[in-house]
């Protein structure tokens, strides 16, 4: 499997990233190499068995629904690119 | 003998009886640190003030005649752990203003113990390297050839530990990211099990893989340390609820009996054969002090490097998604919309190896192609984990080699992400199946150090800890130093 610049574009898209045009070429390279490797993938022989997400054999644990956490919301705050009284900012959304 | 040659216990020992304290002790690691560090760049921060006041507090504790083991014992923490008021950086451009607002439980937790940290450890960009050279603050240097890579991710914390710039080191494992670079620079690190140390606090790479551990000068010392980093967290949601083994007690058994599986995976192709004589004499060590030694086969293990390179990737293109450019991290200037805002922010604070695996981990989740990829590994993980289920029924310990071979040059693969990736071969099962699994010196090739790996069964920390200490009552590579740093 390899992959092209338009697609590595699309990917890069969808992943929200922002690729310099010199970029493309040789991400496109690598990430075919990538996926050309983890194509030994297909040979192995898996019917019949069952995806394993998670090496624990364990349930959501739940919490009691009572109130845990104290307002901290100045401290986020405080470490946010910018902020206006106690509003994230980001560029205009709506036209 | 200096103060940077003693075991934990001996500083210990000799802080409760008040050879030095734990300030003195304190100042000769920072010194050391000023001293050593620009050759090895093995610290992102240095929190000389932070240590102090610790320190102070350790020696007012130890002086009313309380504390633990721990007390007043300095380490270094991966820069991975968010530490509150100190820049957590996840040696990431778009971290490297990031100040923490709250502590990881093992920061809590080590902090509550007594212990005085020193800095926070360089480390691959979010964990994601194996040479510790996609750093935003510069590659670390090995100890042992500072041309060569320490191995990664956790390259800082080993550098210092091997280099004397702190007597213990928190660390962090994925796919090999302790025992690697423990092997690499003679240490020993332990990755626990899966669930076994809280998450929390911990910036997450791969959700279902990472854990945290401690590299050290010997499986004495990771003990001490693994034991007061374990237990139950209800702040992380996979913490396991069970209690923690006691694994300072169990070292001194006598391993008589003790059934070891030799998988002849790990012994095939690709292991280079200096390793290969040290790993085989480390058996000989372990025969001799009583334990059987047998054939075992992970058939499934050849998979486990591309089973990762979905799994883990897929998992840090969700993870990541977090880093937006609006509520922490780096933000880019002079952006005009929203998707701008993100784009261009993400494209400028993450490095090429985050976002060759954010990339990849879209591609693999997106539609049309998750069944034959993510699926597909999942399923691929699952034989894998069965593979290590068939052979636990067959012997207590799994043993092989670490790497295959000594450290790298810096710069060797650095423009070849699948030849980077075959470095964590024999490492990665062990994470994809949950187990726990150490790295300990067995020896060197041309004066570069070998490490030997020990995996073993789910929550088996201490057996695996008994084992390893019974190898280095027999054995002294662990003790050895790195020319220029004694």
């Amino acid at each position: 499997m390899s992959l092209s610049p338009e697609q590595v574009k699309q990917v890069a898209h969808l992943a929200r990233l922002s690729l310099p045009p010199e970029k493309v070429e040789p991400y496109a390279r690598q990430l075919s190499n990538i996926l050309e490797m983890v194509g030994q993938l297909s040979g192995a022989a898996t019917d019949g068995v069952q995806p394993m997400a998670h090496p624990l054999d364990m349930v959501q644990r739940l919490r009691p629904d009572a109130v845990s956490e104290e307002n901290r919301r100045d401290a986020f705050q405080a470490i946010a690119p910018a902020v206006e009284n106690g509003l994230y900012l980001v560029p205009k959304v709506i036209e | 003998m200096s103060l940077h040659e003693l075991s934990l216990r001996e500083l210990g020992e000799g802080l409760r009886a008040k050879k030095f304290s734990s300030r003195e002790l304190t100042q000769h690691y920072l010194g050391r640190i000023g001293r050593h560090d620009p050759a090895l760049n093995s610290y992102i921060t240095v929190t000389a003030d932070r240590a102090l006041a610790q320190a102070d507090a350790a020696d007012a504790r130890l002086a009313a005649g309380q504390g633990s083991a721990l007390t007043g014992i300095p380490l270094a923490q991966k820069d991975i752990f968010c530490t509150s008021g100190v820049r957590t950086s996840c040696g990431s451009k778009m971290l490297d203003k990031f100040i923490a607002p709250y502590d990881a439980t093992i920061v809590r937790k080590l902090d509550g113990a007594g212990m005085v940290m020193l800095g926070k450890a360089n480390m691959d960009e979010f964990a994601m390297g194996s040479s510790n050279e996609t750093s935003f603050y510069g590659p670390v240097k090995n100890p042992w050839d500072v041309e060569r890579v320490p191995g990664g991710s956790s390259g800082g914390s080993v550098a210092a530990v091997a280099a004397g710039l702190a007597p213990v080191a928190t660390a962090t494992d994925t796919g090999g990211s302790i025992r690697q670079p423990a092997a690499l620079t003679n240490l020993t690190g332990i990755k626990p099990t899966y669930g076994r140390v809280s998450r929390y606090g911990m910036i997450a790479f791969a959700s279902s893989l990472d854990q945290a551990g401690v590299v050290a000068r010997s499986a004495e010392d990771a003990a001490v340390v693994l034991q007061a980093m374990s237990g139950f967290d209800p702040l992380d949601s996979t913490s396991v609820e069970r209690p923690v083994d006691d694994y300072v007690g169990a070292l001194g058994a006598s391993i008589r009996g003790l059934r070891i599986g030799l998988p002849k995976e790990y012994f095939a192709e690709g292991l280079d054969p200096g390793a290969r004589a040290c790993i085989e004499a480390a058996v000989k060590v372990f025969e001799g002090l009583g334990a059987s030694v047998r054939e075992v086969s992970l058939p499934n293990a050849p998979l486990s490097v591309p089973t990762y390179y979905v799994v883990a990737p897929a998992e840090a293109s969700s993870n990541l998604a977090r880093f937006d450019g609006v509520r922490y991290g780096h933000r880019a200037e002079g952006v005009h919309t929203l998707e701008e805002l993100y784009k261009r922010s993400r494209g400028e604070g993450f490095g090429a190896e985050v976002q060759r695996r954010i990339m990849i981990g879209t591609y693999v989740l997106s539609h049309g192609y998750y069944d034959a990829y993510y699926l597909k590994a999942q399923k691929v993980r699952r034989l894998i984990y069965d593979d290590f289920r068939r052979a636990f029924g067959e012997v207590d310990l799994i043993l092989g080699p670490t790497a295959q071979s000594v450290a790298i040059k810096l710069g060797d693969k650095s423009d070849d992400p699948v030849a980077m990736y075959l470095n964590d071969i024999y490492t990665i099962a062990a994470n994809l199946a949950g187990i726990p699994a150490m790295s300990l010196p067995a020896g060197f090739h041309q004066d570069l150090p070998i490490g030997l790996q020990l995996m073993g069964n789910f929550f088996d920390e201490g057996r695996m800890l008994n084992a390893a200490h019974q190898y280095q009552q027999a054995t002294d590579f662990h003790k050895r130093w790195p020319k220029g740093f004694a």
